[in-house]
């Protein structure tokens, strides 16, 4: 390691000047320069959002430069071209478990994935993860979904994917964190193993774990985006004057930030009973279906006890808790809080119950005191005490002078002490905390413990808590470890120790856990050993690597969405069955023609005449006749009520006005609360009179009056029924909706799920990228299309009277154009529910009002027009509309599909042009 | 009992304040209850409004010159001259919806009392103005031609048709008061669904429930929080949007359709509750979103007639709140309905609601 004025021997792998990188007005970064030498083991150490991540993310050019210089491997990191030429020699394995995988995939389905992507050939690739996944014991789970592996192997499973192609850069970002202290081991195993097999290759790692970072050659100390020191571990220890590097890089923080740190010591026990139980499990087991997350677990807990429990992420212990607390029935076995069977009814047991998860559960929109205060007052405590009780809260945890702030806006420590103080508001006698520490800086967590201490010893709280740290787990009265669902010790820290005949805690665990998992153990350590190591082959940067569009690596991102939709059978046929309700309900829903109205006649006269003019309405295929109304009273009740549409008002003496020639005015009543159909009930009383006239005029055979007829052609759809006119317009529609947005989804979810990293540092291109995750909805849609005609032709009767082959050719082109919309939209979103109602705002509405549906694009105005007028849905239409209605073919609707042709690649080229290939 | 009415209390009060913290939401919610309603009125025009219609004149004489410059905005577009053979692939690609036709010798004829004929074309696939249009050309051509020839004809009985409730149909009364109910119901849904799930992967829901609080009481706090807020928004967008600036005459009362809006609110939060039972997280809410609000909107006779759909639906539709709904707004609305009309809906919508929040009620700790 050396400053950058200093020269070293050969040239760096990595060199930055000033970097700077800011989110918003937090700076990440601040101005760091440094260079790492080549052929490395270097270790990034510091607590968790002090800008190691950030710093791995620029060096691999998955985040793009803000300020400074960076360079890699030779190369400046500004240059695209540069980006592209060393990406596929760098491998980066970003921070959380798996987050690069893809977890309903096999191992063997996701190494396949990154073998395509590097374009190594179907041998090639076999060989490799044979290879890979033997020497990491994953050999026997190649056929599990990596969602199902463990933390340990998928970790191990990340780092295969990462090793693929023999990269000479690797980039370890936080990989061992929530991993149970034997997978950690055999991790670093791997990692030196791999290291001793590529001696050229430099490995960068970030860690929170100062044990681990023992074992590396070199380490970068850094706090608050600041570089605090570098050199070796022996160096910096012996620099600080500390035996440990936990304590050395509390030594090496700024004098601010250390106040009030001071060595923990933890009081003993005092227990007046022995056997004074606050907590007793009795072969507590919870099952999954057929999967055991915890086996027969028994413990008893002592009031005022600490007690600790250990074990990986998966292992177990998150659903015990959740069964103490009562959140969740045992499946077997039973539990008890002071005596009492825990009941998730209970609210007395409640009342002396304190808990804090992992996720602090704070209402990041409430105020600190607001919070309080909502804590209080929801056990119950009595108003009068509230305020007090707060202020005691905020003087004991330190929390006072934040009492305003939000505690979205505090650091990880505050926060945590925040959810404590509202854990405990109500004095509680036990308290649950599910890994309160986890992300949270040295300094943080002991003062934590000073208040978890404080609160056993003073006031007999009796505490049960997980953790992933070792010291803390030393600091327990008694600890137990679980794994994959069991308990396996249970004691203080001290006999365990003495009992194991090791050293430290964690040399302890490790034994016991070798002794439950022999399998495990085995699976790593000898396996490298018989392997002929050596790199036989380089990683093969033929000419595909470097070609603009590589079929393979579209094939891979097209091979990988399909399993992926696939395995989630959920969301293709809720989009499937969609599409289909949906066009159902606006098959009927959009329905124009009006029948079934009810009506009734208010018959003043009652000659035949007037009966014979009721008559004539009754015979309306439209109109259903009610009792006859008697007075204006009983007109006005019923309408109001909704009853009735239509009166019919027959005057006195009707019939003899009409005889006698003086034209009688017959009133109708409309209600008019629903304008569209009263105006259609208007049409049809006119058409009716009209009829009772010419009948009565033909009756004296008196010679046609009219000076004109006029005959009208209702063309295309003789019957003016909506349903041949609404179900050819529905179809373009939901094959726009639901395609889109299932095709955003895809993209947008990888944003949120983390594995667009893949993205971001693989060789793989945009449009090879986008273009392979669309292909799948565009079969989608295509299907959906062609279902939802055969459902137009069979169940909705409505025939295709112009060329099928016309239509097929424009639905292909026109899901082209709906799932290229769908990437446009995914492009400017982030996250999941934004691009759901983006997509549905962007869809539906110009959709259904815009393009002709209803009012034809010529009879808008203004903007609505012009949006009308380039949107695809709207030659959609004119197509549909033109092969199911007015029998058309390719040669009258050149216009259209000429129009569709030419939005492919506008809307293709915005969709892959706006997407990002780095992180900004 | 005391504590559950406090702390039912305590929760409201805090869906409040976040929400309040929310610039956006609240944002989104006065659009909802201002500007998109005024939109809508806007928006959707009477139902035939600057419609494209073209004449194909073969006569080229004074009257049917003047019968072709009859049709007129705002009702249609100005009328296109066109030859016959042009016919057939114009209305093909939908460029006209009418297209009239008056054959040679029009104007001779009508003075010779032959009685000529004169062809409408209609695209009836072009249904709002299909039928409707044709009628009005009809009306347009008879006046136009009983002008020219000044004559008045004595018919047997004449019709008078008189509109109740809203004598010149003036859709955008209707159209606004439709996207009011629509924005409520959505809105009610959004917002109870969306904070439950939100609270859920906040992790805080498990919390509350690990605290002396019980399944019934968070979903009350967030009912009576929700339904506070889309009550005053949509208070204020029925006095000071839709009564005031919009000018929509009011028939009955409004304290009486508030009424009504509460007991919807009740339904439709429950029904936000229990969708947010079922999915599992919130893109499965946004989809859920989709299948049940969008068919829920369109068959619940706000759009369309209820009597024009098969009668398998309507009772389908009779599960939905918005069915109810849309029927009382209706009659208090428009027609001025009392409670003696609409206390049916009322108590369907309680019934609804009352399912919805027992079924979401049994289910709530298995959907943790």
């Amino acid at each position: 390691m050396s400053a950058p004025s200093e020269t070293g021997a050969g040239d760096p792998v990595v060199s930055f000047r000033e970097l700077t990188l800011c989110y918003g007005k937090v700076r990440a970064l601040d101005g760091v320069s440094l260079d790492i030498p080549a052929r490395r083991l270097v270790g990034l150490i510091g607590p968790d959002g002090v800008g190691k991540s950030t710093l791995l993310s620029l060096i691999t050019g998955a985040h793009a430069l803000q300020q400074g210089e960076l360079k890699v491997l030779g190369g400046d990191m500004r240059d695209a071209g540069h980006r592209d030429r060393v990406c596929p020699r760098i491998a980066y394995m970003p921070q959380g478990l798996g987050k690069n995988l893809y977890f309903t995939l096999t191992v063997e389905e996701n190494l396949q994935f990154f073998g395509r992507l590097f374009g190594h050939n179907a041998a090639e690739r076999r060989k490799r993860i044979d290879r890979l996944t033997r020497s990491t014991g994953l050999y026997p789970f190649l056929d599990r979904p990596a969602g199902k592996l463990s933390g340990g192997m998928k970790q191990k499973l990340g780092l295969c994917c990462s090793l693929i192609h023999d990269p000479d850069l690797l980039v370890l970002d936080e990989p061992t964190t929530g991993v149970d202290p034997l997978a950690r081991r055999q991790f670093w195993d791997l990692v030196d193993s791999i290291k001793l097999e590529h001696p050229q290759m430099s490995v960068i790692v970030a860690t929170a774990y100062m044990d681990e970072a023992q074992r590396f050659d070199d380490l970068i100390a850094m706090d608050e985006g600041k570089i605090l020191a570098t050199g070796t571990p022996a160096e910096i220890l012996a620099r600080t004057g500390k035996a440990d590097l936990d304590a050395a890089f509390i030594q090496l923080l700024p004098e601010s930030r250390r106040s009030g740190h001071k060595e923990l010591t933890v009081p003993p026990l005092v227990c007046e009973k022995e056997d004074d139980y606050a907590i007793v499990a009795e072969g507590l087991t919870r099952k999954f279906g057929s999967f055991t997350a915890v086996d027969h677990v028994s413990f008893k807990i002592r009031r005022g006890e600490i007690f600790g429990f250990l074990g990986s992420n998966g292992c177990g212990k998150t659903t015990t808790m959740r069964m103490l607390t009562g959140l969740l029935p045992a499946t077997e076995g039973h539990a008890e809080l002071f005596g009492r069977p825990v009941d998730g009814g209970s609210m007395e047991i409640r009342r002396h119950l304190g808990y804090m998860t992992q996720l602090f559960s704070l209402y990041g929109d409430l105020t600190v005191r607001q919070n309080l205060m909502l804590y209080a007052r929801l056990y119950g405590l009595p108003e009068a005490e509230v305020p007090e009780r707060v202020e005691r809260m905020l003087e004991r945890f330190q929390i006072r002078g934040i009492e305003h702030a939000l505690p979205k806006d505090l650091p990880l420590g505050l926060k945590q002490r925040l959810s404590l103080a509202a854990a405990v508001i109500h004095d509680p006698d036990i308290l649950i905390l599910d890994e309160p520490t986890s992300g949270v800086d040295p300094v943080a967590r002991d003062l934590f413990w000073e208040l978890i201490i404080e609160l056993s010893r003073k006031d007999k709280v009796t505490i049960f808590i997980t953790t992933h740290f070792m010291n803390e787990a030393g600091r327990c009265d008694r600890i137990s470890l679980m794994h994959a669902g069991k308990s396996f010790v249970c004691d203080s820290p001290e006999n365990i120790i003495a009992a194991r005949g090791t050293t430290t805690l964690e040399e302890a665990f490790i034994n016991v856990l070798e002794e439950a998992d022999p399998e495990a153990n085995k699976s790593s350590g000898d396996a490298i050993r018989t392997e002929e190591a050596g790199p036989e082959t380089g990683a093969e940067t033929g000419p595909e690597c470097f070609r603009l569009f590589s079929i393979r690596r579209w094939y891979s991102c097209f091979w990988r969405e399909t399993l992926e939709l696939m395995r989630d059978p959920i969301r293709a046929t809720l989009a499937l069955f969609g599409a289909i309700i949906l066009m159902f309900v606006m098959g009927y829903g959009i329905n124009m023609d009006v029948e079934n109205l009810t009506y009734s006649v208010l018959d003043r006269d009652r000659t035949r005449t007037s009966q014979n003019y009721a008559l004539n309405i009754a015979g309306s295929r439209y109109f259903t006749e009610r009792a006859p109304v008697h007075d204006y009273q009983e007109l006005d009740r019923r309408m109001k009520s909704g009853e009735l549409s239509l009166v019919i008002e027959l005057p006195p003496r009707f019939g003899r006005d009409v005889d006698s020639g003086r034209s009688p005015d017959v009133s109708f009543w409309v209600d008019g609360s629903m304008p569209s159909r009263a105006e259609t009930i208007d049409g049809y009383v006119k058409a009716i009179h009209d009829e009772w006239l010419s009948s009565r005029s033909k009756n004296p055979s008196k010679k046609n009056s009219k000076d004109v007829s006029i005959q009208t052609r209702y063309r295309y759809n003789p019957d003016v029924r909506s349903l041949p006119a609404m179900v050819p317009a529905v179809i373009p529609l939901l094959t726009l909706m639901i395609p889109a947005i299932l095709a955003a989804l895809s993209v947008v979810r990888e944003k949120e799920m983390g594995s667009i990293i893949n993205l971001y540092v693989t060789p793989v291109t945009r449009s090879e990228f986008l273009l392979g995750k669309q292909c799948p909805y565009l079969l989608f849609a295509v299907l959906s299309s062609l279902l939802l005609t055969v459902m137009a032709v069979t169940i909705f009767d409505v025939p295709i009277k112009g060329s099928i082959f016309v239509l097929l050719l424009s639905s292909v082109m026109y899901a082209v154009v709906a799932t290229g919309m769908g990437l446009l939209a995914s492009s400017v979103t982030k996250s999941q529910i934004a691009v759901i109602f983006l997509t549905m705002m962007g869809t539906l509405l110009p959709a259904c009002q815009l393009c002709g549906m209803t009012t034809p694009v010529e009879s808008q105005e203004g903007i609505a027009r012009f949006i009308g007028s380039i949107y695809p849905t709207t030659y959609m239409l004119l197509i549909s509309r033109g092969v199911f209605n007015k029998a058309l073919y390719f040669s009258d609707l050149n216009l259209p599909i000429g129009a569709l042709a030419l939005m492919i690649p506008v809307i293709m080229g915005a969709g892959i042009m706006l997407q990002k290939k780095q992180e900004s | 009992m005391m504590q559950t009415i406090k702390n039912i209390y305590q929760l409201g009060v805090k869906e409040l304040i976040s929400l309040c913290r929310d610039w956006l939401m609240i944002a989104l919610i006065v659009y909802c209850f201002t500007f998109a309603v005024v939109t809508a009125s806007r928006a959707q025009p009477d139902s035939i409004s600057r419609a494209t219609i073209a004449v194909v004149d073969e006569d080229n004489s004074q009257l049917s010159g003047t019968l072709g410059d009859a049709f007129i905005p705002p009702m249609f577009m100005p009328a296109a001259h066109i030859t016959r053979p042009e016919i057939d692939p114009l209305m093909d690609a939908g460029r006209y919806t009418f297209v009239v036709v008056f054959p040679p010798d029009f104007e001779k004829n009508v003075l010779s009392g032959k009685g000529p004929e004169i062809q409408v074309n209609v695209d009836a696939t072009r249904m709002t103005q299909a039928s409707t249009g044709a009628g009005y050309i009809q009306q347009i051509l008879n006046g136009e031609i009983s002008k020219y020839l000044r004559k008045k004809s004595a018919s047997a009985a004449n019709c008078v048709i008189r509109n109740r409730f809203n004598p010149n149909l003036t859709q955008s009364w209707f159209s606004s008061i439709v996207q009011l109910v629509n924005n409520i119901t959505m809105l009610a849904i959004i917002l109870t669904g969306a904070a439950l799930i939100r609270e859920r992967e906040n992790g805080t829901l498990e919390h509350l429930l690990v605290m002396p609080v019980t399944a019934f009481e968070i979903m009350m706090s967030k009912i009576w929080s929700m339904m506070a807020v889309v009550l005053l928004a949509s208070a204020g967008s029925m006095y000071f949007v839709i009564k005031m600036y919009l000018e929509v005459p009011i028939e009955g009362s409004i304290p009486l359709f508030l009424a009504g809006v509460a007991i919807h609110l009740f339904a439709a939060t429950s029904l936000g509750i229990f969708l947010a039972c079922v999915a599992r997280n919130m893109p499965q809410l946004g989809m859920l979103l989709i299948l049940v609000f969008i068919p829920m909107q369109m068959l619940s006779g706000g759009m369309t007639p209820r009597e024009s759909m098969p009668v398998w639906i309507q009772n389908i539709m009779l599960a939905a709140p918005t069915t109810h709904f849309v029927s009382f707004c209706q009659s208090i609305l428009f027609r001025g309905a009392g409670i003696e009309v609409v206390w049916k809906p009322f108590l369907m919508l309680l019934i609804i609601g009352g399912v919805l929040f027992s079924i979401s009620l049994t289910s709530f700790r298995k959907s943790l």
